[in-house]
């Protein structure tokens, strides 16, 4: 969308954005983890105005048995927006964009997740989105790894993700919809804080080498302040009543 | 709580430097980094993570509970609360002198049965092989089934037993706990089964309060008095 309305009111000379940020400022988060009953792990997250679902099985038999790994367990993540998640009703089937975002996960997972511990088996990560507005996709990392750990699969680290990008000529931290549409780049971000390294790293528009370096830079300052949220999910569910 | 223990998310490190990492632990570089939600434990010269989740994964000479899912003519197949299934070759029940024309399996074990069983052999290459011959493994003929979870097992046996002996004492039931997080109770009287069955239940839920055996001793102490 290269920049088509960068002059919109994306930002304003205050360095105010489009809905009361400051440019280095993510949208309010809110991750709980638990709270589906049957399923091994769950986790609900509000990233902005994004509500997430995420529910994980496993390790568990593989169905149908010729996709299993003798070597190791394998990993599968479906990633489904509601028909209601969006202004208009998305159709339900899986579309393009969503067979590709589930891929996208699962590969920004598996870095952490150790699933050689467990051969022949499957871990099942299913992610719906109730309400989306722009960055679902690292909304759903997020909590998608809060629900992994909830479910006990052994991980290296979390992965906390959140978008970087680039709006009127200014690098901003978490891209909302409107700075999405209408904005000159959006850069996905999912890190692993103890161990440093990025599991993933899309980009959409265009940035000078500089700008791609801040760009990162910001997003992977970002994902620290994602997963001090994560950890206090996780703490307040295990260690909240009679802990020290 | 002694300044040791600690608890701990994936991610998180516990420490740096000369240990060697145990359960649910990693090192990378020097870093010994938690892989579960649990609580970390620094010994001399080691560093381990008791885990609060989780499925229970088999590991040899653990005893379990299972429950008899399906035979061939071979052998039955146990779920044992696992990703894997117990696997039981006929051999182990009828003896070396074992038939697969002339034993019929069903006459032995049936669909449905529960049975303590050993894990006899596992790896990572197959489905974990279980025993049912030695002394206390065999069928389960009695008693109730309760289902805890596999990672709070350790919690409820206590230390050296401590807290499964207490339940046992005070409520003169007999406690069959199989690492799988299936615990079998059996009980003369009604009264004392319901009380283990509620201490048990207890456990798991509240098994990362600090002061649980007093919790517990109290809850089994008051009920002695009212009855």
């Amino acid at each position: 969308m290269g920049g088509r309305d960068a002059t919109m009111v994306l930002l304003d000379e205050n360095g105010i954005r489009c809905d009361g940020r400051k440019i280095d400022e993510p949208r309010r988060i809110m991750i709980k983890a638990g709270g589906l009953k049957n399923a091994d792990g769950s986790a609900y997250i509000e990233f902005g105005n994004n509500k997430i679902l995420v529910g994980v099985f496993g390790p568990r038999d593989v169905h149908p048995k010729h996709m299993s790994n003798t070597d190791t367990g394998i990993l599968r993540v479906r990633y489904h927006m509601e028909p209601f998640s969006v202004d208009e009703r998305k159709r339900p089937a899986p579309s393009r964009r969503e067979i590709e975002i589930s891929k996208v996960i699962k590969e920004a997972l598996e870095p952490a997740v150790m699933l050689e511990k467990f051969p022949r088996t499957a871990v099942d990560v299913f992610i719906e989105v109730l309400q989306a507005d722009g960055g679902t996709r690292c909304a759903a990392l997020t909590a998608a790894s809060v629900a992994l750990a909830d479910a006990g699969i052994p991980m290296r680290d979390m992965v906390a993700a959140i978008a970087a990008g680039k709006v009127a000529d200014t690098i901003i931290l978490d891209v909302n919809n409107e700075e999405d549409q209408a904005g000159q780049a959006d850069m996905p971000v999912g890190y692993m804080p103890s161990l440093e390294k990025i599991t993933l790293l899309q980009l959409d528009g265009v940035l000078t080498p500089e700008e791609y370096k801040k760009c990162v830079d910001v997003g992977v300052q970002g994902c620290k302040v994602v997963y001090e949220l994560q950890k206090k999910a996780l703490t307040d569910k295990y260690f909240g009543k009679g802990g020290d | 709580m002694d300044n040791k223990r600690k608890y701990v998310i994936p991610g998180d490190v516990i420490t740096t430097g000369p240990f060697r990492p145990e359960q649910n632990v990693i090192l990378e570089g020097d870093k010994i980094i938690s892989t579960t939600i649990g609580i970390s434990e620094i010994y001399d010269d080691s560093v381990r993570v008791l885990t609060l989740t989780g499925k229970y994964i088999p590991k040899i000479d653990d005893l379990v509970i299972g429950k008899i899912n399906s035979h061939t003519s071979l052998s039955w197949e146990l779920d044992i609360n696992s990703c894997y299934v117990g696997f039981l070759p006929a051999q182990d029940v009828f003896g070396r002198d074992f038939s697969a024309h002339a034993d019929e399996l069903s006459s032995k074990l049936k669909t449905g049965d529960l049975v303590a069983a050993r894990i006899a052999n596992f790896d990572r290459t197959r489905d974990p092989l279980v025993t049912i011959s030695d002394r206390d493994l065999g069928k389960i003929d009695s008693g109730v089934l309760v289902k805890i979870s596999p990672s709070k097992v350790p919690r409820l046996i206590g230390k050296k037993g401590s807290m499964i002996q207490m339940i046992e004492m005070a409520t003169d039931a007999a406690v069959t706990i199989g690492q799988n997080g299936w615990v079998v109770i059996s009980c003369e009287s009604p009264e004392g089964l319901l009380k283990a069955k509620k201490a048990i239940e207890m456990v798991n839920e509240k098994a990362h309060v600090a002061n649980l055996t007093d919790q517990i001793k109290d809850m089994l102490q008051i009920k002695d008095n009212e009855s």
